[in-house]
């Protein structure tokens, strides 16, 4: 038992993989680079000692020819862990990652796999609108790639490893303010999300949720960085107004854990979903149509979601702060409906 | 490569005056800058352009102000030098509504159209097409006004990169590319990711010219930048002007530099930009030990104030962050 960080966890969970399989291989920008950064959150750091630069490939900065090479070497049989620095970087690459690696498999008639993991890091903290959006559900609207959000250390290196033995391509997304990264690369205004990691090897299958905290009132659904916020509500809303919050982390929206969340609501008619993008066309309100065809009759409310607004991330510290979903927005939510 | 001392002779001393006050302020501001965010009173990440200022300096110096820039993540030596108020660029680094861009953009995205320079891009390589858009606009309006595109040796290995300079050449906008390259994006160094020695090397395969020169030599990138600029004006198309230059700090944020070299540190360190445009304008005459204290003296001042105005201007309300949004 270790105590790690998401960066570590990650790290870790890279380090297995690599020294268990031979076609495992990280690749992007500044991630293997001597004496440097171990990519933009500190993941990779030190890999490249014990597994050279072949294997810890650097790039130029050319998202879609890195992405595009991760696809074509998945295509081969090999299995790249390919990141960009920040998710938002994902849209340099929009061709390789929509029309091609979630396409081949099914373009060729079953016969290619593309057994690929791609890393990307979300999330706002204060550097303005081309560092800071979540772009989970832009992915989340593409059939073909399966989806994970890990948001502790513990979730992280077990669905890691998980995606890179799936056949198919894999996107974990995650927070940069839940990294934990350490010295120069530190996040302002992190957030603990570090686990006890055992010793021995574990995996995490994907489409099965986590309830963190039991409820009978409200089911609080929600990813990332809004778990912790998520939390503190519920807290809250327990000590001071006796309302008790059932908090789920899905931990992947591809495959999603439908089963844990309709058993939740039937046991508290009500849902509130939470995600750090903009509301409009977010992965909430997918959920919240399902649950309203699928299980209406046990909703004793609306399903309501709590999003940021449907802006761009604004730079200036106290714009942000109302960007970004918190504790206190989740709460009027659950207090509206009762 | 001609005689720098020449190209002084034939600059307009008040010229060559106005660059040096851009790079002092330029290096000034951004001391003032780290220092406060490292006392914690900047939000976000900084990346300085110290090492860098007679780019920005040289190339503007050709320019009007309704010519247009096109800046990086590292913003702040263009748009000091193409002339956004020094207190509008630093209420933005404060998060201010008075800053340029009413605390909505950021250090990443300092700018005001006003002065020529939209928000500056933070994605490596995104400006260069507007840029060719912004040339395509004044070519269509007949405007003899050219449209320059800043960006690093990094950003030459998008892909936004090849199809703007292909497109640019075959339509003969008047832009320039001014790649500024300082051995590294990030913490990769350019011969790791690249396999011609110059990244005006890839000129040719656009058939544009293409041209290199010491980007740490405020003259000679303005000698450059005006035969780009001047051809661009008449018609002539677009350039891909090269400045070798280093960044004297790290890429961003406490980055200490661990995997530069040394040695090539210590060389490229020793050509500091601001003290080789001193000792020149010294010993060809052109300024007095004088006049360099009291440009600095002033430029100090200027500085002090701008701190003063951002820690004295109100945030914006939090309903700004609905506004500007739909043009109506
Ligand atoms: C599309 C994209 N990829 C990656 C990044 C992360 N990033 C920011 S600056 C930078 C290095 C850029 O190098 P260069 O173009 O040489 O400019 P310099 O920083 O040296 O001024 C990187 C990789 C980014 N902002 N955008
Ligand atoms: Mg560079």
């Amino acid at each position: 038992m270790e105590r790690l960080t998401i960066a570590q966890a990650l790290r870790e969970g890279i380090r297995e993989e690599m020294r268990r399989d031979e076609r495992v291989f990280c690749i992007g920008e500044d991630i293997g680079v001597t004496k440097g950064f171990g990519g933009a959150f500190t993941v990779t750091l030190g890999l490249s000692d014990e597994f050279g630069h072949e294997r810890i490939l650097d790039t130029p900065i050319s998202e879609t020819g890195l992405v595009g090479a991760a696809i074509g070497a998945a295509m081969m049989g090999l299995r790249p862990i390919a990141d960009v620095q920040y998710s938002d970087f994902l849209f340099c690459a929009m061709d390789q990652v929509i029309n091609q690696a979630p396409k081949m498999r099914y373009m060729s008639g079953g016969k290619i796999t593309v057994p690929m993991v791609l890393r990307a890091p979300v999330g706002a903290t204060q550097r303005g609108a081309q560092h800071a959006q979540s772009v989970e559900s832009y992915f989340f609207h593409c059939p073909g790639w399966k989806i994970a959000c890990p948001s502790n250390a513990y979730d992280a290196k077990g669905l890691l490893k998980t995606a890179v033995r799936d056949d198919n391509p894999v996107f974990i997304f995650e927070h940069k303010k839940l990294y934990g990264a350490k010295g120069i690369r530190k996040v302002s205004g992190s957030i603990d999300a570090s686990s006890d990691i055992p010793a021995e090897e574990y995996l995490i299958p994907f489409g099965q949720a986590k309830i963190l905290r039991e409820g009978k009132d409200v089911t609080i659904l929600a990813t990332l960085r809004m778990v912790y916020e998520s939390l503190r509500a519920a807290e809250e809303l327990a000590s001071k107004k006796g309302i008790s919050a059932e908090v789920i982390d899905p931990r992947t929206l591809i495959p999603f854990d439908y089963d844990t969340l309709y058993l939740s609501v039937k046991k508290t008619g009500r849902l509130v979903i939470v995600h750090e993008d903009t509301m409009t066309g977010g992965w909430g309100a997918e959920i919240a149509a399902r649950v309203s065809a699928d299980i209406f009759d046990c909703l004793d409310a609306p399903v309501t979601r709590v999003c940021a607004p449907d802006t761009p991330a604004p730079f200036s510290t106290p714009l942000e702060e109302f960007f970004v979903p918190d504790k206190e927005k989740i709460k009027e939510a659950v207090l509206k409906k009762a | 490569m001609p005689e720098n001392k020449n190209i002084i002779d034939t600059l307009p001393g008040d010229a060559a005056k106005a660059m040096y006050r851009a790079m002092v302020t330029i290096r000034q501001f951004e001391d003032t800058v780290y220092y406060m965010f490292l006392e914690g009173k900047l939000p976000g990440t900084v990346h300085l352009y110290q090492g860098q200022e007679a780019v920005a300096a040289g190339v503007c110096a050709n320019l009007r102000k309704e010519d247009v820039i096109f800046s990086t993540h590292r913003a702040d030596g263009h748009a000091i030098a193409k002339g956004v108020s020094l207190n509008a660029c630093m209420a933005e680094l404060f998060g201010r509504v008075t800053g340029c861009c009413k605390g909505k953009g950021g250090a990443m995205h300092l700018g005001d159209i006003d002065a020529g320079m939209p928000p500056a891009v933070a994605i490596v390589g995104g400006g260069l097409p507007m840029a060719a858009g912004c040339g395509l606009a004044f070519k269509y309006r007949k405007q003899d006004n050219v449209s320059i595109a800043f960006f690093g040796d990094g950003a030459a290995n998008e892909g936004a990169f090849h199809e703007t300079l292909n497109m640019a050449a075959v339509w003969k906008l008047p832009v320039i590319f001014v790649c500024e390259n300082n051995l590294y994006g990030a913490s990769t160094h350019v011969s790791k990711v690249m396999k011609v020695e110059n990244v005006a090397d890839r000129a040719s395969a656009y058939g544009i010219p293409g041209v290199t020169v010491d980007g740490n030599n405020v003259f000679e990138v303005y000698r450059a930048a005006g035969e780009a600029v001047q051809r661009a004006r008449m018609g002539g198309g677009p350039t891909l002007l090269e400045c070798k230059t280093y960044r004297r700090g790290g890429h961003s944020r406490g980055d200490s530099n661990l995997y530069r070299d040394k040695k090539e540190e210590a060389e490229w360190l020793a050509k500091d930009p601001l003290v080789l445009v001193r000792e020149k304008l010294v010993t060809g005459g052109i300024i007095t030990e004088e006049e360099i204290k009291n440009i600095e003296e002033q430029v100090k001042a200027e500085i002090e104030k701008a701190v003063k105005f951002a820690e004295e201007s109100p945030f914006p309300a939090k309903e700004e962050i609905f506004k500007d949004f739909w043009a109506d």
